[in-house]
């Protein structure tokens, strides 16, 4: 029987390794960012599972504000990455 | 508030928001500011040299729930280099931006990169490590984007875009320590990490990230094109600064806190690709067409190098052999700083005066530019490791340091590496000093070729002659040699 804690650790690892994979082998950009995005949320999911400590208990604090600055990282990055790409189609239009 | 190692890092992080509102003074502020933090890190290896490794806890919280800020002779020495490369750059930089709405988008970015790269030299736990990586790539890929052309923003994307996965990767290797020891200061992690799979796999998956990001061959992929499209002082800076303190975290990582978890397997893993390295980014820069790209392949070349440094230390036993093999990476690292900020400085000019940079049309640029000619010679010099650079010296110990820990097939590769960085320095040069005017009229004094000046003069005669002083401050602080 495995427990839910190990089971939501496993789902972190897998969706981490499928957005790994899809980064790895996407050439276009769009979709290249839209993978590094999922393989984001898979380790954002580790964190999560790891802060859990049983029902009784209440969750580790530290994972999640740890999670919590990691979105904000991702978000402002992939923010980035959007404006870029932006520019460079402007003067790829020119 | 009365430490060094605070102001360092909220100096030019104030410095970069007063920048941002104040776009007017902006080139004003950002000097003064680079050169009082300057001499607050000054201050730091004074501290470090009187009193050993050095430790803040910021807000007076543990370390464990709040942030250590730490400092011993490794993370000192590179951030002394670090301010004084980014000071004479900014310098340069005042000099080189002519278009008021670039210098506007210039500062505030440049001013941050100084704060994370100063915050990730100080950092003393995990997960600030991610953070301040991040915030090193963010500035980083801005500042490329700001040459505006096609090469310069396509490059950004791709650099931006292998960054946030080498920093997943760092990320997820976090994830697996906290799980395993619910805690991430560095410290205490030395002291408790176990030679179990746990901690091999994370540091797999941490190293992973870094090596991507420190251009480690085969990730070395993305480096050229971005450090050679963007505007120079930016180069200096990404080669000089950026990929290092990456690398930075590699060695604290492996010589330091990892140290039980490291197999002589995966340390001589990592030094083949190393020498790898070596070969392949000198070859490269042989036959580049560009001085920027030429240089920014000789950036591949160095830092494989240091990573050949791995093997040897982990195969040495702690004592003097290993004090002083650690000393000659320090020593290597900080030459190579110099010598290749300085180089890029230069090529900067050039492409400035010429309007290209292109290697085989340099013909000329020795009677045109005598003092930007004798920094890149300065630079090469530096490069190649000939005396009296601190990388003579370097190259020596590392030499040294193969034959005592038995591992001699590193002598060949350093051998040919430095043939082909004579080379590669010798083909520039013999263009340089080839008949013909195509970089202009003659032109004696430029204000931007004085930092560039002294950054060469530091690579080749401060760290050489003064590279005694290293060895002391290196082996009496560090907190690695003991392992």
């Amino acid at each position: 029987m495995i427990s839910e804690q190990l089971l939501f650790a496993l789902c972190g690892i897998g969706i981490f390794s499928i957005g790994l994979r899809a980064t790895l082998i996407h050439q276009q950009l769009l979709s290249r960012l839209l993978a590094l995005n999922v393989c984001g949320a898979g380790v954002f999911l580790i964190f999560i599972a790891i802060a859990y400590r049983g029902e009784t208990q209440i969750a580790d604090p530290v994972p999640h504000a740890l999670v919590l600055t990691g979105i904000v990282v991702a978000v402002s990055a992939m923010a980035m990455a959007l404006a870029l790409r932006h520019k460079l189609k402007d003067l790829n239009d020119e | 508030m009365n430490n060094p190692m605070v102001w360092v890092i909220m100096l030019p992080l104030l410095a970069s928001l007063i920048t941002l509102a104040w776009p007017r003074r902006a080139h004003w502020i950002g000097l003064l500011f680079s050169v009082i933090t300057l001499a607050f890190s000054m201050v730091l290896v004074y501290q470090v040299f009187n009193g050993g490794p050095q430790t803040h806890e910021l807000g007076n919280w543990n370390a464990g729930l709040g942030i250590a800020l730490r400092a011993d002779a490794l993370s000192a020495s590179l951030l002394v280099m670090a301010m004084l490369v980014f000071t004479a750059t900014t310098f340069y930089a005042d000099a080189y931006f002519s278009d008021v709405n670039k210098r506007m988008r210039f500062w505030p970015l440049w001013l941050m990169l100084s704060t994370a790269i100063n915050a990730l030299l100080l950092s003393g736990d995990l997960f600030n490590l991610y953070v301040t990586l991040e915030l090193l790539g963010l500035s980083a890929v801005a500042l490329t984007a700001l040459s505006d052309n096609r090469a310069a923003l396509q490059a950004s994307i791709r650099y931006l875009s292998i960054g946030l996965l080498g920093s997943l990767v760092f990320l997820a290797g976090v994830a697996l320590i906290y799980t395993g020891y619910g805690i991430l200061d560095l410290e205490l992690l030395a002291q408790r990490i176990q030679a179990e799979p746990l901690a091999q796999v994370a540091l797999t998956l941490m190293s992973a990230g870094l090596i991507i990001k420190s251009a480690l061959f085969p990730m070395h992929f993305w480096l050229p094109a971005a450090h050679a499209s963007a505007p120079a002082p930016v180069s200096a800076a990404l080669s000089a600064l950026v990929v290092k303190v990456s690398l930075y975290i590699i060695l604290r990582l492996w010589i330091d806190v990892f140290d039980v978890v490291i197999t002589p397997a995966s340390a001589l893993l990592i030094g083949i690709l190393g020498a790898a390295a070596v070969i392949w980014g000198s070859w490269q820069a042989l036959r580049a067409e560009r001085l920027k790209l030429l240089a920014a392949y000789s950036t591949v070349a160095q830092l494989g190098y240091l990573f050949i440094f791995i093997p040897l230390i982990t195969g040495l036993p702690e004592g003097q052999l290993r004090e002083t093999a650690f000393t000659a990476l320090v020593l290597l690292a900080l030459t190579h700083g110099f010598a290749k900020s300085a180089l890029f400085l230069s090529a900067g000019v050039v492409q400035h005066r010429a309007g290209h940079d292109r290697i085989a049309d340099l013909a000329g640029t020795s009677r045109a530019l005598p003092l930007t000619t004798f920094i890149i010679a300065l630079s090469g010099v530096a490069l190649i490791g000939l005396p009296p650079s601190g990388s003579f010296i370097a190259k020596w110990q590392l030499l040294a340091a193969s034959i005592h820990s038995a591992q001699w097939w590193w002598i060949p590769v350093v051998a040919t590496g430095s043939i082909l960085a004579a080379a590669y320095t010798f083909r520039v040069l013999g263009h340089a000093f080839g008949p013909g005017d195509s970089a202009g009229k003659v032109l004696n004094w430029g204000r931007e070729e004085i930092p560039a000046l002294t950054l060469a003069l530091f690579a080749t005669v401060v760290l050489g002659l003064g590279s005694a002083g290293l060895w002391d401050f290196i082996s009496n602080n560090s907190q690695f040699i003991g392992g």
